[in-house]
């Protein structure tokens, strides 16, 4: 097909350096293409790209060879085969991750996420949007407006994308009949509207014949609008609202070559910045001013949003890696707690009160996130009670980072407000998160200044506080040996209290029953008491069976380096089972008793523990005082 | 004044970010180099990244003793120039055995770079590695995430790639895990070559057309490069005036016939033509239709 938007090989051929010098000053747009399965998505990235000429003369003859052989459109070519790449994907028929195209026309650059239509790909679709400036919804013409428009619909929404174009695809399989495309268009309005996206732009289309792609067909004549490339090609895109917005750089790496030079790498977030504007610095609230933006091709007068660069202070003030560098007289506010829509992306659920990493632009923190206020049924749009989040599962949510983040709302700032969060142990990506605001008693509950501190508390006791933390199966004597400690400390007149798992959960976490999340929570409040009890100057000694390596964990990042002991008492489950002085083993498999550990559901053991008790290798009191030379050696 | 950046800025603005990510996490990064165009770019972005300083990392090539004289004429003067440390690398086995593209079909890629990489990489304990490759090189490559994520045995494995959102890159890994990070994912050919131009980046002068001693073998046009090359019975090497698209081992390396001897008639030429830019190379068409996607799970780059 040929088409004056295409017809460029006539300047490439005779001023190569007049192509070149307008391609240079092309922008760039990202976009995303959303669709069911046979919406045709794939089929039209293949048009764009076949009638763009990204298609060389030799991956086309392997197109057509493959189209006659695994085709699905008979002799004809399958644009689809062009862009279905792993070839697992390539025998089912179907995408099953986020892929990237490009292709360029007279005006612009494109990339293009192809994300795929299944309900279980949410998490493949977000992430494609997150980088785009617009999604292309596909829709069936013979189908209309199905569950999976809306929900393609809603997360373009979600994930801030402001351009949404709704491209009514199969039109010759429906005589190119501009009732059905109104009616379409109509029902796709009143949804839209229902979610908040006020704009969009409908163009009927058929990626299988070319109609309406680069060029106006003549199979619609009723339809005034632009074809879909044209709209591409002007549709106004926010890096001009982006620069509007207060100057933001979130400090990627402090460049120190020698003693001298001291710069702060980055990208612009937002706004621009010129030497001698007036900047603060975030968390710690100083001021200064821009000295020079620094570059290899020399200084520059101005960088606005987008640009990677170098920024030297006027001052010596502390900046490192994390902190943000902003307008000085509008900077962006820190918090340690927030409301956020989280969209859960692993196979393993969200658990409620486990800390997971937190990244956000350059900030790492540690983060724990609250059961969810409400999940949100991608296809009803219904506001559903949950307690936690599987994979692909979206929710709002409450949460809390160890230190104060510098952030901005994601609807203000995309960059200060969107985070993943990361698994600790696994290092998984397992969320995205889009922050709305901070919480207000994050804003109004301060910590207070104490004048007798922990030092003062723990030399008055004339001892060095600290958490002996056992762990280990049901059974395997962690209370025995944990209580014969606790009668030696006592006798050499060491202040100490021992926090027993079932004594406390006849008070303290009486409300806890025995799912993931209620242990956990459990583990957590714990931690928070022990960390009460070494401030307050005493050995605390606890025993908890604590199966998740990632509690333990979240106990050890609560106290200072050094003073979180993990003794894992180190039983075979045959011996501990062989005890089951409580009946518990008994109970649980005879299925009477969810959730044990050992039995149905999994003991982490500890890697690398300060003290490793061998209780086939040793006595409880043999055991003990091991501990106790441990402890005050 | 009108601000909006080109797409060439917004591309090197978000090659930069990258591989500034990448220091926050890296114990030991190394930047892989090959010596060809993407190579040259990359090496220019790095520099543009940190400069003042100069890249925190050394470089290193993976070498097979058969790339052509002028690659490793160009190699030690980058490497001057940059004042970065180059590592070369050249698997032993494959040296002691003699290994080459003429006798040993694909052994020579798998033994001498798929071999030779994991080996200079577990030798020298490198945790991120760059590379140049491109998503619109090749279609499995389409697929792939800018940081992702090598087994301790340097296996690939599509499934567990980790989402990337926004310009949020994790680079977390366990102890024996690897990261090969892409900067030019979203890079295409014309706009290396564009950017070559814009920032007068060197490249080997085999990019451009000049005569050079060539036989055909199987359809492709070979360059006589070294005295190596066995000859046939009364085979002569015919001078033609051709160029490369791609710059590999010389053996596995087709020329194009051209007469284009300047940046912008090479890229006149490549948007002109109508073949894509790995047909000149041997190694996509081993074992089939998903061959580069199997390679990647063996550890090929």
């Amino acid at each position: 097909m040929t088409d004056p938007i295409y017809v460029t090989d006539a300047l490439i051929a005779e001023d190569i350096d007049a192509y070149l010098a307008g391609h240079e000053k092309k922008s760039l747009l990202r976009f995303i293409t959303c669709g069911s399965v046979d919406d045709g998505k794939s089929t039209l990235i293949g048009r764009l790209l076949y009638d763009s000429k990204m298609i060389f003369e030799d991956q086309l003859a392997a197109l057509e060879a493959d189209s006659k052989r695994v085709g699905t459109q008979g002799q004809e070519i399958d644009f689809a085969l062009l862009v279905d790449g792993l070839a697992a994907e390539r025998e089912q028929g179907i995408t099953i991750d986020v892929a990237y195209r490009f292709f360029t026309t007279e005006k612009r650059k494109f990339i293009v996420a192809d994300t795929p239509g299944h309900e279980q790909y949410t998490r493949n679709m977000v992430t494609g949007a997150s980088t785009a400036d617009l999604a292309v919804i596909l829709i069936d013409a013979r189908k209309g407006v199905l569950t999976q428009t809306r929900r393609h619909s809603f997360l373009a929404h979600l994930i801030g994308i402001k351009h949404i174009v709704l491209a009514v695809n199969k039109m010759d399989l429906v005589g190119y009949d501009k009732a059905v495309f109104d009616r379409i268009t109509l029902a796709y309005r009143a949804f839209a509207s229902e979610i908040g996206i006020t704009n969009f732009t409908a163009i009927p289309i058929s990626g299988f014949k070319g109609d309406n792609i680069t060029a106006p067909s003549d199979n619609t004549p009723w339809f005034k609008g632009p074809a879909l490339i044209e709209h591409l090609e002007n549709v106004e895109v926010g890096a001009a609202a982006d620069e509007a917005k207060p100057f933001r750089l979130p400090v990627q790496w402090v460049n120190r070559p020698n003693l001298d030079f001291r710069g702060f790498s980055g990208q612009l977030a937002s706004g621009k910045i010129k030497p001698g504007d007036a900047v603060r610095i975030l968390p710690s609230g100083k001021t200064t001013t821009v000295d020079r933006i620094v570059t290899l091709d020399g200084d520059l007068d101005e960088a606005v949003a987008g640009q990677s660069v170098t920024l030297t202070l006027a001052d010596e003030v502390d900046c490192s890696r994390g902190d943000v560098i902003a307008a000085a007289d509008n900077p962006p506010e820190a918090a340690d707690q927030f409301e956020a829509t989280l969209v859960w992306m692993a196979d393993e659920a969200m658990i409620p009160g486990r800390a997971y990493w937190l990244k956000l632009a350059t900030q790492s923190v540690s983060a724990t996130v609250q059961a969810p206020k409400y999940e949100i049924n991608v296809n009803t749009l219904d506001h559903l009670a949950a307690k936690t989040l599987e994979l692909n599962g979206i929710g709002v949510v409450e949460m809390s980072t160890d230190k104060p983040i510098t952030f901005e709302a994601y609807g203000d700032n995309r960059t200060l407000g969107g985070f993943i969060l990361i698994d600790k142990l696994t290092n998984a990506t397992v969320a995205a998160g889009m922050l709305h605001f901070s919480l207000r008693r994050a804003q109004n509950v301060h910590w207070q200044a104490t004048d007798i501190d922990r030092d003062m508390r723990a030399n008055l006791k004339n001892q060095r506080p600290a958490l002996l933390w056992f762990t280990g199966l049901s059974g395997s004597g962690k209370s025995t040996i944990a209580n014969l400690v606790e009668k030696k400390l006592h006798r050499m007149n060491r202040h100490s209290f021992l926090l027993d798992g079932d004594n406390v959960r006849h008070g303290l976490n009486r409300d806890l029953g025995f799912t993931e999340a209620d242990r956990i929570e459990n583990i957590r409040r714990v931690g928070e008491v022990a960390k009460l009890m070494t401030d307050a100057g005493l050995i605390v000694i606890t025993a908890f069976i604590s199966p998740f390596k990632a509690e333990r964990e979240l106990v050890r990042a609560m106290l200072p380096e050094g003073e979180f002991l993990e003794i894992f008492i180190d039983t075979p489950l045959a011996e501990a089972e062989r005890h089951d002085v409580k009946g518990l083993y008994k109970k649980a498999r005879a299925g009477q008793l969810k959730n044990f550990t050992g039995i149905d559901s999994p003991y982490e053991a500890p890697e690398n523990p300060e003290i490793r008790i061998d209780t086939t290798a040793m006595t409880p009191d043999e055991a003990a005082d091991l501990i106790i030379d441990r402890l005050l050696g | 004044m009108s601000s909006e950046l080109t797409h060439l800025d917004r591309l090197e603005a978000e090659s930069i970010h990258i591989m500034r990510e990448v220091m926050a996490d890296a114990a030991k990064p190394v930047m892989l180099y090959s010596v060809g165009k993407d190579s040259a770019v990359m090496l220019h972005l790095a520099r543009k990244a940190f400069y003042p300083s100069p890249p925190p990392f050394p470089l290193l090539h993976v070498d097979t003793t058969w790339k052509f004289q002028a690659m490793y004429e160009l190699r030690d003067r980058m490497a001057a120039e940059s004042g970065m440390e180059l590592i070369v690398y050249q698997n032993p086995e494959a040296k002691a055995r003699g290994i080459n593209p003429f006798d040993h079909g694909p052994l020579h890629t798998d033994m001498w770079k798929t071999e030779g990489l994991k080996q200079a990489l577990d030798l020298h304990g490198f945790d991120v590695a760059f590379g140049g490759a491109r998503r619109d090189e090749e279609k499995s490559r389409a697929k792939e995430r800018i940081f992702s994520f090598r087994t301790a045995t340097h296996g690939w494995d599509p499934k567990k790639q980790r989402p990337e959102l926004w310009n949020l890159y994790n680079a977390r890994k366990a102890k024996g895990e690897s990261i090969r990070v892409f900067p030019i994912s979203n890079w295409t050919e014309l706009d290396v070559w564009q950017y070559i131009a814009r920032e007068n980046i060197p490249i080997v002068p085999l990019y451009f057309a000049a005569p050079r001693p060539t036989v055909e073998r199987d359809g492709l046009l070979l360059m006589v490069d070294d005295d190596r090359f066995p000859l046939a019975e009364g085979e002569v090497p015919v001078e033609r005036s051709v160029r490369f698209r791609t710059l590999g081992c010389y053996p596995l390396t087709g020329a194009v016939e051209s007469q284009a001897s300047t940046l912008s008639e090479v890229i006149q030429e490549m948007l002109l033509t109508t073949t894509s830019e790995r047909q000149g190379r041997i190694i996509d068409k081993d074992g089939g239709d998903a061959s580069m996607e199997k390679k990647k799970q063996e550890g090929y780059f």
